[in-house]
């Protein structure tokens, strides 16, 4: 996420809405957004249901065996549909900002 | 009393044995270091290579020590603390090796996950600040969303 922060100018010139989802309620996102420095939104979704409908459960990987999203990127164009999708195999490997920006330029002209 | 004599046998005690203490204390920066440290930069967190390497020259450190003590055992110190620190840096080169190759790739195959061209299902959740928004509302008046899962911060 961090990674993401420090090259969100490139995103915003792009037109790329960054966006990250997690289990945390908003009160932690708030928090963790101030201390962090992010200027992105980070949703909440306590429940995981969004995280379900995506399928990118982790289930009982949280604290407590509480259920919580493994680490997924999509990247959507403005009509909704799906360009590009990373669904790493090692909780501690996860896409760089480099390469979603690379996977949007080559899609060249995103829902045109 | 024989003064000399007694200062003579206090130069004659055997030498301290640092390479056993030297490789101990990296392979534990190399333990704890990666989730303190290397994690932040997704050039050492992607591969622990830097752990990894810590971890060679803190065994280098450490056999080094072992012979010392066990070879010139009138020469160097440290028998015991050698082969106490090596046994316990072994359990954490394990211990890592452990959790990085194999406790971190058990991750859910999310097979029902959308796919490059299907439509990304619409959600409604709130944001750090309570606004609720949508992915329709993020579509709208930009080119594309880069929606980033992630574990949580807890």
């Amino acid at each position: 996420m961090r990674s993401f922060q420090q090259k969100l100018g490139e995103f915003d010139a792009r037109g790329i809405r960054v966006v990250g989802i997690s289990v945390d309620p908003p009160e932690v996102n708030r928090r963790q957004s101030q201390k962090r420095g992010y200027t992105f939104p980070l949703l909440s979704d306590p429940k995981a249901e969004v995280i379900r409908r995506y399928d990118v459960l982790h289930p009982g990987a949280g604290p407590k065996g509480a259920d919580i999203a493994r680490p997924a990127e999509f990247l959507i164009d403005s009509n909704g549909t799906v360009r590009w999708v990373n669904l790493t195999e090692n909780i501690a490997v996860r896409a760089r900002p480099e390469q979603v920006l690379d996977a949007f330029n080559q899609i060249g002209s995103v829902g045109q | 009393m024989d003064f000399a004599n007694v200062a003579g046998k206090i130069d004659m005690k055997r030498k301290r044995n640092w390479p056993i203490w030297a490789g101990f204390v990296i392979v534990l920066v190399g333990f704890f270091s990666y989730t303190f440290f290397f994690a932040k930069f997704p050039i050492t967190r992607d591969f622990p290579w830097a752990n990894l390497l810590l971890f060679c020259v803190g065994g280098i450190l450490l056999l080094i020590g072992l012979f010392r003590a066990f070879g010139r055992p009138q020469v160097f110190r440290g028998k015991i603390l050698a082969s106490i620190f090596t046994i316990f840096s072994a359990l954490m080169v394990g211990f890592f090796c452990y959790v990085f190759f194999y406790v971190l790739r058990q991750v859910p195959p999310s097979v029902g996950a959308p796919r490059v061209g299907q439509k990304a299902p619409e959600f409604t959740l709130p944001d750090q600040n309570g606004n609720a928004i949508s992915l329709s509302d993020l579509r709208s008046g930009s080119r594309a969303v880069a929606l980033i899962f992630y574990r949580g911060f807890w």
